[in-house]
């Protein structure tokens, strides 16, 4: 019998985590002699109280939904991926090549070809850990993050020598043609007279990023695929008495998380840059294990906690533009929101199920 | 009710110094940071020598991703800010997408390069660092005794092979038997900050022969200047004088004025003259730093060859072949 009913263990145990790290955040931002409740509302109006800001928040949000997906669907079968950033990055590669390479008549086939071969991609860059964890036991965790490495450099190595434009000393290649570029959210949804998510780089990949959500969804849990993935997460043992062949299960589960992290790309490369640029990833990669620990590895969690770190960032940038609270400071107050709900979740999950429990030897 | 209260309130000081910062200038620093004691931290210190001569106040961000590289453009320029000076080449592509929805805004880029003639509000500053690193490698060759140098890199982008390019051929210049060892620390922007694999590349390149070491490296210098020091062998320093760090160990430095750069464009303030200057050896913008800490390294011999070349050099007639021009160096493999 589970020790606390499911929505104590989804929505309370985050939102108490949540709200710790930002009781010590504000001690931390008075301590250094400003206002945390002006610091506050200056993150919540930047991020959430214009279109715009609501533009940014997004943006940063599907970046996270991607990632988020990608280490949950790993972690259903008990793998910890932490190559995110660099399947990404490889993901952001193809983008690249797709775009700049095959003349697209309009930016819809070119978004689909792109989402094909960034997925392509991030899963070809997952399976050589994949394949060297089912066949050879070698640790995912340490291949995937020195997977990340191998990528930082093949991509330095790629654009330095082969796709930047001759003369340039900045290491990425050149404008995406005007075919290829997708269409934002301030031309999908401002009228003549009323300009919506002006400059925002939100754009139609967060879309894909939804459907990518009930696609996982639909896979962990109403595909047969997913049952095996769960029940070789649950116990390898059990499962390989099923029929069920770990070999198999490791490197599709890693190549649909790659693949997941690959699409991130969409976003950063195709529908923010419109060019591939050395530092495309930005440590969504990172974020991503947070997500998907906050988000309990379910696609609504995963949606969630996403656009809580979507605004977090953008907050952030706000704190950083109109307060003199340092830079630092705002990633101490990211940190300890990872902290809280990543690291420290049985510090708050186990007290909360003694209460529980408490409560219902009370009722009996 | 208070908790609106404080929001209604910080709206209203938002607005309110938003219009206080009318014509402030306001500087954004790359990705690196503004205290990466080097780069970025040369810009902080123009703008804070310029606030201290005039008074003046101005606003700085670092960002921290990609996407806000516009952002913080388009923020500062909306809020009053002029000019909006920017530090380092990956900033160039966001002016150029924002420049022409703010024409009343200057924007200053050091290091990146916007069409002039697309964007008349935006001007370009660029170093000619092979020229500084040309003299200081012609430095180099003389003051080497093994007639084998080194030169450490940062991260390996063509900037860096920029200055790599320059020494060689100063080097090949003052000695043409020279042999010029190149490494770069890394790939990733980690290779700005990595002392530790500074220090290392020195020790290859000194069991190697170099005796004297040009660091290009951000923070990682600094690992290759105190190696070299304990080893008791010569480096070069690299942006700011770097000479008194070990006094009496470093030869020179390649001086890059970007503190210069900002400075001027924040006194210039919202006048500035827009279009490409270029800080070259004849402007001061690049040269090689003799103080009391290097003067004994330096003999008069030394200075008057490379006061030579700087001369000849500002009069045209020495070409130092700028990597970026082909993306090529005729004296240096990569």
């Amino acid at each position: 019998m589970d020790k606390m009913p499911a929505w104590a263990d989804a929505v309370l145990v985050p939102l108490i985590s949540v709200f710790l790290a930002a009781a010590i955040s504000a001690l931390v931002i008075l301590s250094i002699g400003e206002n945390p409740l002006n610091a506050f509302s200056i993150m919540v109006e930047g991020a959430l109280s214009s279109s715009r800001g609501i533009g940014y928040t997004l943006y940063y949000a599907t970046n996270f939904i991607f990632t988020g997906l990608a280490v949950a669907v790993a972690f259903h079968a008990r793998m910890f991926n932490i190559g995110g950033e660099g399947q990404a990055m490889i993901g952001g590669l193809g983008v690249a090549l797709v775009c700049l390479f095959i003349p697209w008549p309009h930016w819809s086939l070119a978004l689909l070809g792109a989402t094909v071969i960034a997925a392509l991609f991030g899963a070809a860059w997952a399976y050589i850990p994949a394949f060297l964890q089912a066949k050879r036991g070698s640790h995912i965790v340490i291949t995937t993050i020195m997977f990340n490495f191998i990528a930082f450099s093949l991509l330095n190595y790629v654009l330095v020598n082969m796709l930047k434009p001759q003369g340039s000393s900045d290491p990425a290649t050149a404008r995406f043609p005007e075919a290829t570029h997708l269409p934002t959210f301030q031309s999908m949804f401002s009228t003549a007279d009323n300009v919506m998510f002006r400059n925002a780089p939100a754009n139609v990949t967060f879309f894909i990023a939804l459907l990518a959500c009930v696609a996982v969804y639909l896979l962990i849990w109403r595909t047969r695929l997913g049952y095996e993935l769960r029940s070789f997460g649950q116990s390898e043992t059990a499962a390989v008495y099923a029929g069920i062949s770990p070999v198999k299960i490791t490197i599709v589960a890693m190549l649909i998380s790659g693949g997941l992290a690959g699409l991130m790309a969409l976003n950063t490369t195709m529908g923010e840059a419109e060019r591939l640029v050395l530092n495309a990833t930005e440590g969504a990669g990172f974020i991503g294990i947070a997500v998907a620990l906050m988000g309990r590895s379910h696609p609504v969690g995963i949606l969630l906690a996403a656009l809580l770190f979507g605004f977090l960032y953008q907050g952030g940038t706000e704190l950083a533009f109109w307060t003199s609270i340092p830079t630092q400071l705002i990633i101490v107050i990211q940190a300890l929101v990872i902290l809280f709900t990543g690291a420290l979740d049985n510090m708050v999950r186990m007290p909360l199920e003694k209460i529980f429990l408490n409560i219902r030897k009370g009722d009996a | 009710m208070t908790f609106m209260k404080t929001i209604l309130g910080s709206a209203a000081a938002l607005a309110l110094s938003a219009g206080a910062a009318l014509a402030d200038p306001a500087l954004i620093y790359d990705l690196g940071g503004k205290f990466d004691k080097s780069f970025n931290e040369a810009a902080f210190g123009g703008a804070e020598k310029w606030a201290a001569e005039t008074g003046g106040s101005y606003k700085d961000i670092e960002i921290q991703s990609e996407a806000q590289r516009e952002q913080a453009l388009r923020r500062f320029a909306e809020a009053g800010f002029n000019p909006v000076v920017t530090t380092g080449f990956a900033i160039a592509g966001a002016i150029d997408a924002v420049a022409a929805d703010y024409p009343d805004t200057k924007f200053v880029t050091i290091d990146g390069w916007v069409d002039p003639a697309k964007h008349p509000n935006v001007l370009s500053i660029l170093f000619s660092e092979h020229e500084g690193s040309y003299l200081v490698g012609m430095m180099a060759g003389m003051a080497s005794k093994s007639g084998t140098v080194g030169f450490v890199g940062g991260m390996d982008i063509p900037l860096i092979r920029k200055f790599a390019c320059g020494y060689a051929q100063g080097v090949m210049a003052a000695n043409a038997d020279a042999k010029v060892i190149s490494n770069m620390t890394g790939t990733t922007p980690a290779a700005w900050n990595d002392p530790v694999k500074g220090s290392e590349l020195a020790r290859a390149q000194i069991g190697q022969g170099a005796d004297v070491i040009f660091a290009a490296a951000g923070g990682t210098g600094l690992g290759v200047l105190e190696t070299a020091a304990k080893e008791d062998i010569l480096s070069i320093g690299v942006d700011s004088n770097q000479n008194h760090l070990f006094p009496g160990e470093v030869l020179t430095s390649m001086l890059k004025r970007v503190d210069v750069a900002v400075f001027d464009s924040m006194t210039q303030g919202a006048d500035l003259e827009t279009g490409v200057k270029v800080f070259g050896t004849a402007q001061d913008g690049v040269g090689y730093a003799l103080d009391d800490n290097n003067a004994a390294l330096v003999s008069d011999e030394m200075k008057a060859a490379v006061d030579a070349a700087r001369e000849q050099i500002i009069a045209g007639e020495l070409k130092v072949h700028d990597y970026s021009s082909d993306d090529s160096c005729p004296v240096l493999q990569f």
